[in-house]
């Protein structure tokens, strides 16, 4: 049978989602269902002295409102409210009691017959304050901060003394700005209140045993009792890898009432949780006069709330990225009255080197290097941070032929030497690095007697691909036809699984799915070599499973005939799949190289990336198709991350403005130019048994960096706030 | 304020089609197109990103007309021929618009997908998309956080020739 692994398939949920028939959390219809909505706070520090409910519930249809003095009863532990993405500190504890920690706030929920008339109801709740004075300004919190709880790497050599005596150096600090996931889909949970009392619950998240261990320990619920499910998820980004306040509230009212009940967030609601944090980052770079770099210093200070430490991998790409013998890294962390950060699509990376890249290319100026060749020098075959070497890393393949197809080569070196009328053009690049990682998971492979193959863990797909890839994986293992495979996931019943995120499910359910099916590949045929001892001289490979038939050489026995002694008439097989010791030596990362074109008006300041070239290498790429899609979209974030997204906030009220996607800029399909992505040939052995690391974050890991190095070298104008909008141009 | 008049009396008799079928509703003034679809006629498939009219996820075809369901009050649709995404396909046969959104590889997560293929269609009703920059202006009032841009081009680009002139 032909391998489905490494072809371009249609996803296996297309239809569904072309159609309407793909229903996600707000959209499972339930009889006598509830409606809640938020009432949220307009203060963003204080105590709340009283919420003034009876207008709201003298409203014809209102069945409940809800706050800290009348909720059900919940867990008072900081340990019950943390998940599998929490940060250090106390977790947020919804309508917990009277403290208000930042603005908007959830402070009081209202039931009603009608989504309607929730939120005319909620209109109607006043709050009363005892209001504190608030900082929610980073750069006025520059002089409060404290280490980052962060596995920051050691200092290495010595970093003072090399950057003093560089031949060519830069000291360069950068701004990055609070971005929101803003996924398509609002969060939204519809609880489904059954006869015995146990919960059905849809939710929007990226980990549905996540929430379900969450809603357990809070509410004090048996396990049995609470199903979490999240078959489609519209988009999440990070967004869904904590349970996010919706859950718990609804939760709070189906208990409350004993009915089901959907709670959906409203847009601007969506900028009352996590977010990718504002950060103002130093780079000190110095290289010797062959241009190796002999000194990097790479200071950063990131936002988080007061009730918890937010850490990403900000720094740490700097010490690993290039080679270099003298590396100083901090990471420090401002606390403020405002809601703790979440990990947004390549947390970390995304705003560490954006920084880290401005850098080099500002160093390849100084230095009277080509940005690329700048960066070939100093290719790095070893992870200094960890002190090993990289199990495969195409980095210069990337360069080469990211640089081959753009046209590098014709690149004018002088800022704003290239111009087309009254536009001028610009052409930057950068480099991009994300971990391969691996987690813990397991997967259930049950064959039946028709001879289809249902593959199932507790993963989910939030537009990654996951249903489709896994779909591949399993039928190439179990050597069954793709069309015989169905994968299910987004269900906390479903064998355990991580949550998903980090790039990371295709190299854990991956490799859990694809053994899984090898195992029940292997007992089938010894199955078949004990029933029918024609068939025991067959070598493995020459067994194969077609139209409910077993066969091997010129011998055949039914399916149904070999699985009539199971129970239920199918074969099953449930493993856990765990990182492979092999990897312990070596450090796993994918890479990639971006190349940029903009165009930056002379007179109007406005920028339009008109082509990208993104070359990425990530070991074996399961489904080229959606594969693309993933660096396809990587990309338009790192567009959006260089000129777009900024989640402003008025600082006298400590609420952030511009909470709306008329105001929030993301990147619409007129910002979008050719994209042209390059799966670089990388073969990893040591990753895992697939050789597979993952692409959802590399594609945005280094694009808003090429977009400022482009517009640098259209204009000659170092930005080094982001985004870049016209009005920093001009 | 006191108390909220009797709801039921301020019901409002509609009929429109929606997919092809002739329906008689009630509906209270204040009701969105959207939320008539989602709450009380399960056709969840048009989607709700902002309610504000600035993401396209909830867009429908009224009278072979895009427009922003969340925008539209229920009760401005009397008379109306309502296409959601549901009543595209022709049974099991795909609309050439969502066969083409399914080749090309045109979503990730879907959830701005219907807007996007009603959009698309509409657009193709327009009949003033004439090439890719043409296709990107015009398919702009549909936000895609994935950002699936390029392909969704690419997939109205291949479907706009097999549709022209053919109203849902």
């Amino acid at each position: 049978m032909n391998s489905v692994v490494g072809t371009p398939m249609d996803r296996v949920d297309g239809a569904a989602k072309v159609t309407g028939q793909a229903r996600y959390a707000a959209d499972y219809p339930q009889e006598g269902l509830l409606h809640a909505s938020v009432v949220s706070s307009t203060i963003a520090r204080g105590r709340v002295v009283k919420v003034n409910s009876e207008k709201a519930l003298q409203v014809p249809g209102v069945v409940a409102v809800l706050d800290h003095t009348n909720r059900p009863h919940v867990s008072s532990y900081d340990d019950d409210y943390s998940d599998d993405d929490a940060a250090e500190g106390s977790p947020f504890r919804p309508l917990f009691n009277d403290r208000v920690l930042y603005s908007s706030q959830p402070l009081a929920l209202v039931i009603a017959d009608t989504l309607e008339l929730a939120r005319y109801a909620g209109s109607l709740v006043t709050i009363e304050y005892s209001q504190q004075a608030h900082q929610s300004d980073l750069l006025a919190a520059l002089q409060q901060t404290h280490e980052a709880p962060a596995e920051t790497p050691e200092p290495r050599g010595d970093f003072a003394g090399h950057f003093a005596g560089a031949d060519a150096k830069v000291d360069v600090t950068y701004l990055t700005a609070n971005e929101h996931h803003n996924p398509m889909e609002p969060h939204a949970s519809t609880v489904c209140y059954q006869a015995d009392g146990s919960l059905v619950i849809h939710d929007k998240t990226q980990g549905t045993q996540n929430c379900q261990e969450y809603l357990h320990n809070i509410f004090g619920l048996p396990k049995d009792k609470l199903r979490v499910k999240a078959a489609f998820v519209g988009g999440a980004f990070g967004s869904g890898l904590r349970p996010q306040y919706q859950l718990p509230l609804a939760v709070m009212a189906a208990l409350h009432l004993k009915r089901s009940v959907r709670l959906t967030l409203t847009r601007q609601q969506m900028f009352t949780f996590g977010y990718r944090p504002r950060t103002q980052q130093r780079l000190r770079l110095g290289v010797d006069k062959r241009g190796a770099l002999v000194a990097i210093g790479h200071d950063a200070i990131g936002q988080t709330s007061r009730f918890e430490d937010f850490t990403e991998h900000l720094v740490e790409w700097s010490g690993m990225l290039y080679q270099c013998d003298n590396v100083a890294l901090s990471y420090r962390l401002a606390p403020l009255d405002v809601y703790t950060p979440l990990d947004m699509r390549a947390p970390g990376a995304g705003s560490g080197v954006l920084a880290l890249e401005c850098a080099m290319d500002e160093l390849a100026s100084a230095a009277g290097l080509d940005p690329v060749e700048l960066r070939k020098r100093n290719f790095a075959s070893h992870n200094g941070n960890e002190g090993k070497p990289y199990s495969s890393k195409e980095l210069l393949a990337c360069y080469e032929q990211g640089a081959e197809r753009f046209g590098w080569a014709r690149r004018q070196a002088t800022p704003g030497s290239m111009r087309d009328g009254n536009q001028r053009i610009g052409w930057g690049m950068a480099g991009g690095v994300w971990e391969a990682m691996q987690m813990k998971a397991s997967a259930k492979a049950s064959l039946d007697s028709t001879g289809h193959l249902t593959v199932s863990s507790a993963t989910t797909d939030i537009g990654t691909g996951t249903y489709t890839v896994m779909t591949q994986i399993a039928a190439d293992a179990a050597g069954i036809d793709v069309g015989k495979v169905t994968f299910k996931l987004g269900d906390s019943s479903l064998p355990t699984a991580p949550l998903q995120g980090g790039s990371f499910t295709v190299s854990s359910v991956g490799s859990a799915v694809r053994q899984a099916c090898l195992t029940l590949r292997e007992r089938l045929i010894e199955r078949a070599r004990q029933q029918r001892p024609d068939l025991a001289s067959e070598a493995d490979t020459a067994f194969t499973l077609e139209n409910g038939q077993v066969k091997a050489g010129k011998h055949s026995v039914p399916l149904a005939e070999l699985l009539a002694v199971d129970p239920q008439q199918c074969l099953e097989v449930q493993v856990e799949a765990n990182p492979d010791d092999k990897r312990k030596p070596y450090s796993t990362a994918t890479h990639s190289a971006v190349f940029v074109e903009v165009q930056v008006d002379d007179d109007l300041g406005t920028v339009r990336v008109t082509r990208v070239v993104s070359a990425v290498a990530a070991g074996r790429v399961v489904n080229p198709k959606t594969a693309r899609s993933q660096i396809l979209g990587g990309v338009v974030w790192g567009v959006g991350m260089a000129l777009h997204e900024e989640s402003q906030t008025d600082h006298a009220l400590g609420r952030i403005l511009n909470h709306n996607l008329a105001e929030y800029h993301v990147p619409v399909n007129a910002d979008i130019g050719d994209i042209d992505v390059i799966f670089v040939e990388e073969d990893d052995r040591v990753v895992n048994a697939l050789g597979s690391k993952g692409v959802g974050e590399i594609g945005v890991v280094g694009v808003a960096a090429a977009v400022a190095n482009a517009i640098y070298h259209a204009t000659g104008k170092r930005v080094r706030e982001f985004p870049i909008t016209l009005d920093k141009l001009i | 304020m006191t108390a909220t008049p009797d709801q039921g009396a301020l019901q409002r008799p509609l009929q429109m089609t929606i997919n092809g079928e002739h329906k008689t509703l009630t509906v209270h003034p204040w009701t969105t197109l959207l939320d008539l679809l989602r709450e009380q006629l399960d056709l969840a498939g048009t989607k709700k990103g902002c309610d504000h009219g600035q993401c396209g996820a909830c867009t429908v075809l009224r009278d072979g007309k895009r427009i922003n369901a969340c925008l539209t009050l229920a009760v401005m649709c009397e008379g109306a021929e309502l296409v959601t995404i549901e009543g595209l396909a022709d049974g099991d046969r795909l609309h050439p618009m969502q066969q083409a959104f399914i080749t090309q590889d045109a979503f990730q997560c879907g959830y701005c997908t219907p807007g996007q293929i009603c959009s698309a269609v509409g657009l193709a009703n327009e009949g003033r998309a004439h090439n890719r920059d043409d296709i990107r202006e015009l398919m702009s009032g549909n936000l895609c956080r994935c950002g699936a841009y390029s392909n969704i081009v690419a997939a109205v680009e291949e479907a706009l020739p097999l549709i022209k002139g053919a109203r849902p």
